[in-house]
């Protein structure tokens, strides 16, 4: 046993040099100026980025909300499955999701175009066209599109686990559809649901992508700031960092708000 | 007949989600066969695009390197990790908490900010080694940025899925198996190869798969490690860009249809195995 | 008979709590033997230490007479069949049970016919290319059983394999597995918590309790003859009550005075007493050594039992007819069906 201990020496090394001291770095840097002398200056600068944070936050939680309200069914819809039909739909729900990122939201901004196929579309019927690219809708739709498989499949790896006699039991009390939703499924799900939560939320709220390809430049995000300070115009790694630094803050407190182990989490999605 | 409307309901809620998940992917499909550039207009069918496709350098060099990649990181992630696992195993409840936490940390932070903070390594890493060279009049390598940086990146993030799915084996896996090997015969290590390895090769191989397409389909973090080396994504990202070619379209349609058949034949091959089982 | 295998003072101890407290035993070559005590004894323990799992703190373990403490498992001549047998799942059937034969490099052809043999012998044959996880728990079992002896160990070491079977298989899996031992000659030595299963299959019975043997004796002895308390009352139900010895073949209990077998001890020496359910007599009130009024009569399909209170005591008896609950009875006891125990300590 003590000598099977030793075998994971080399991953401890790893994770020190290559995940633990860069952000220990991260947070050098976010505590220096350019010379390297101490500054709290970096930090304060963050007070000018407000909005950008207000921002992403507000996208990243609605994107949540929609996707958790989308999901939901969905999710209930493949654990009743028989477990046949349960490997195929889970199959068509992930598959997407093995569809590179850049380009599966790289197709949206065809389809949102002034020009694009659903303003024709509407054209035929005389409505529009809509500005649709370009605009904090078209983001928000971009993590929806993007992450929904994210919640849908912690919500389903919660749900498959409720059994079909518990739902029955509530109905046989005399629980309505609504209550039993509300009373037996909300509750039983929970796990789930904060896994879900999580897995949109952190990837919404630090994303750059999306904002760039479908919000052009007008919905700034954090992750653009981000992104700007490193391989952008700005080119300030202090900076840089000091905002990665109140990201990863804001992600552990959203973490700790929805109480998420990751153990679940990453069961859900693998 | 309430019934019959829930059932309606459904029907109606599958289609529209489903379609919703479709129909981007759908919609380049039908593009790259597209005779004109326009994303909106089908003006004729053809081939031309998946033509230029597999003659357009920067793409294929492009693949190649995030391939190279892929397979190094994925290796090592999963030699390395698979060790790990059996070492965690090993030990006590309290250090395989703190542990599964240091593991948690790359999974649950946004990739930004694992791409930002492993970028700032190297650049610290860079300045060190110029440092180095200018005080003792070494020629050690300063722009080591690309394959290397990248490699390590990959490594770097694909190492807790390998201990993710090879734990859980591990722990699940019967003591006894490992007694019974001994009793049988084996040494130690011939237990380890003859009976844990097997038990747990195919939670290894699912790891190394995992690592693989993580690390092809990888854009964050290789964007802020590559510097100025281009991985497939990166290549991507900037065609994206310049919003013309419909290579991209190809593109996509070729990956789309090479995962479907991986994952078919793979599939396939488990649901032979489970018959031939039986 | 020679000894195969002896223990000389076991200790073994899992984070400071006592698990073998000086343990030491001889096992006779070629012989039945089971290790029989309640969760915790130590009787898997001292199996472990047998087969070389577990290290002990101190003490000894002879093989043949050659010391083989400090042996690891892969190199004694002994073999396990495991309480969930441990089979390797990546492994069909006769790949499992030719896995210990593969390590020794005996040719293809001899491990072909020797795991075709194996087989046979439990009754699997037709089974090779079966792969486990498509097999019941009794031929899970039978496979698990192959497989150790495959190896043709000296000893074989069994630990409670039948425990997850259902009373049906594990009635016949009994007598298959003495009908097995007496076949390939060798000994077993098997761990069972069941007292009826270890009467019925063993030449000698270990019976432990808290880290130490209790007794050690044929299933007859250890039956009729507990030496203590905890044996009787362990091994089939039983009647224990306080007595004194009035002198030799001379015993008082329960307010009365008895004949008995036994002498030797002490006079007036306070002893326990032992009675069988099934070895009281049920007489009429007047022609009993004692009465005592039935409280309950519950049928157990091939006998009676019967709780008859007796001068504030309950007494279990077996028999063949009922009476009724609310009776007055009289209760006869043979002098040999008395047996006399030493006090326990504490």
């Amino acid at each position: 046993m003590e000598k099977n201990k030793r075998l994971s020496l080399p991953y401890l090394i790893w994770m020190a040099i290559f995940i633990a001291a860069p952000l220990l770095i991260v947070v050098y840097f976010s505590f220096t100026d350019q010379a390297g002398h101490f500054t709290l200056s970096n930090i304060t600068a963050m007070g000018d980025y407000t909005g950008v944070f207000a921002t992403s936050l507000l996208l990243a939680a609605v994107a949540t909300v929609i996707c958790l309200v989308l999901a939901f069914p969905l999710g209930f819809y493949l654990s009743r499955l028989q477990v046949s039909t349960q490997h195929m739909m889970l199959m068509l729900v992930m598959l997407p999701m093995w569809m590179n990122f850049l380009l599966r939201t790289y197709a949206w901004m065809s389809l949102l175009e002034k020009n694009g196929l659903i303003n024709r579309f509407l054209g035929l019927f005389g409505i529009g066209p809509f500005d649709m690219i370009n605009t904090s809708g078209a983001v928000v739709l971009g993590m929806v599109y993007n992450y929904l498989p994210y919640m849908i499949l912690p919500l389903y790896t919660a749900m498959v686990k409720i059994d079909q006699s518990v739902i029955e039991a509530a109905q046989d009390l005399g629980a309505s559809m609504f209550q039993v939703l509300s009373r037996v499924l909300v509750p039983l799900s929970m796990p789930g649901i904060a896994t879900g939560i999580t897995m949109v939320f952190v990837p919404s709220v630090s994303t750059f992508i999306i904002s760039r390809m479908l919000g052009g430049g007008d919905t700034l995000l954090v992750g653009d700031l981000i992104e700007m300070q490193f391989l952008g115009n700005s080119y300030n790694y202090n900076l840089g960092s000091a905002m990665s630094l109140v990201l990863m803050v804001i992600v552990l407190l959203c973490m700790s708000l929805t109480n998420t182990s990751g153990e679940d989490g990453i069961e859900g999605v693998m | 007949m309430k019934r019959k409307h829930f059932r309606m309901i459904q029907r109606v809620y599958l289609v529209l989600i489903f379609s919703f998940m479709y129909m981007p992917i759908a919609i380049m499909a039908a593009f790259s066969f597209n005779q004109s550039k326009s994303r909106t207009l089908f003006t004729g069918f053809t081939f031309k695009w998946y033509k230029s496709l597999f003659h357009n350098e920067m793409i294929l060099r492009a693949l190649g390197l995030s391939l190279v990649v892929a397979f190094s990181s994925a290796v090592f992630a999963t030699v390395v990790g698979t060790m790990a696992a059996i070492g965690i195993n090993a030990m006590g409840k309290r250090s395989r908490a703190v542990i599964n936490n240091i593991s948690y940390m790359p999974v649950v932070n946004p990739e930004i900010i694992t791409g930002v903070s492993l970028m700032l390594l190297f650049v610290v890493m860079k300045d060190g080694v110029a440092f180095l060279n200018a005080r003792f009049g070494l020629t050690l390598p300063e722009n080591f940025f690309g394959l290397p940086t990248l490699i390590i990146a990959h490594i770097s993030f694909n190492l807790p899925y390998v201990i993710f799915n090879v734990a859980p084996k591990l722990r699940q896996m019967d003591i006894r198996l490992y007694e019974a090997a001994l009793d049988l015969g084996c040494n130690p290590k011939q237990a380890f190869f003859k009976v844990i390895l097997p038990e747990l090769m195919p939670a290894i191989l699912s790891a190394f798969l995992i690592c693989l397409t993580y690390s092809i389909d990888d854009f964050l973090i290789s964007y802020f490690t590559s510097g100025t080396t281009q991985t497939l994504p990166i290549v991507i990202y900037s065609m994206t860009r310049k919003k013309v070619s419909p290579e991209i379209n190809a593109l996509s349609t070729v990956m789309f249809l090479s995962i479907l058949a991986i994952i078919l034949t793979s599939n396939y091959l488990d649901s032979r195995r489970d018959r031939r089982e039986r | 008979m020679n000894e195969i295998i002896s223990l000389k003072d076991i200790v073994v101890d899992y984070d400071g709590e006592p698990v073998l407290t000086g343990l030491s035993l001889d096992i006779h070559d070629k012989e039945f033997v089971t290790f029989l005590g309640p969760s915790g004894c130590g009787k898997t323990t001292t199996l472990r230490v047998i087969a070389g799992f577990e290290q002990p703190k101190s003490g000894n373990v002879f093989f043949n007479g050659k010391d083989i403490t400090a042996l690891p498992p892969y190199k004694r001549q002994m073999n396990t069949v495991f309480q969930k047998y441990a089979l390797f799942p990546h492994l069909n059937v006769f790949e499992n049970v030719a896995f210990g034969l593969r390590l020794k490099k005996l040719p293809e052809k001899e491990i072909k016919s020797r795991v075709l043999e194996m087989l046979e012998v439990v009754g699997l044959k037709g089974y090779e290319r079966r792969n486990i996880s498509r097999m019941s728990g009794g031929q899970q079992q039978r496979v698990a059983i192959a497989r150790g002896l495959a190896n043709h160990p000296k000893v074989l070491l069994l630990d409670e394999p039948l425990g997850a079977l259902d009373l049906k298989l594990r009635k016949e899996m009994q007598l298959e597995l003495k009908r097995l031992q007496q076949a390939m000659d060798i000994t077993f030595i098997y761990v069972t918590h069941d007292q009826e299963e270890a009467l019925t299959m063993s030449d000698t019975v270990v019976v432990m309790n808290q880290g130490d043997i209790q007794q050690i004796g044929s299933p007859e002895d250890i039956y009729n003859e507990p030496q203590n308390a905890f044996v009787a009352d362990f091994i089939g139900e039983s009647n224990i009550i306080d007595g004194v010895m009035l002198k030799d073949f001379q015993v008082g209990f329960a307010g009365n005075e008895f004949t008995c077998v036994d002498s030797g001890f002490e006079k007036n020496e306070s002893v326990q007493v032992v009675v069988r359910p099934e070895d009281i007599q049920v007489v009429p009130a007047i022609r009993g050594q004692l009465t005592g009024i039935v409280k309950d009569v519950i049928f157990k399909g091939v006998h009676f039992e019967m709780h008859v209170e007796q001068a504030g005591y309950e007494w279990i008896i077996h028999s063949t007819q009922a009476s009724q609950p609310g009776e007055l009875i009289g209760m006869n006891i043979g002098p040999d069906e008395i047996h006399i125990m030493h006090r326990m300590e504490g």
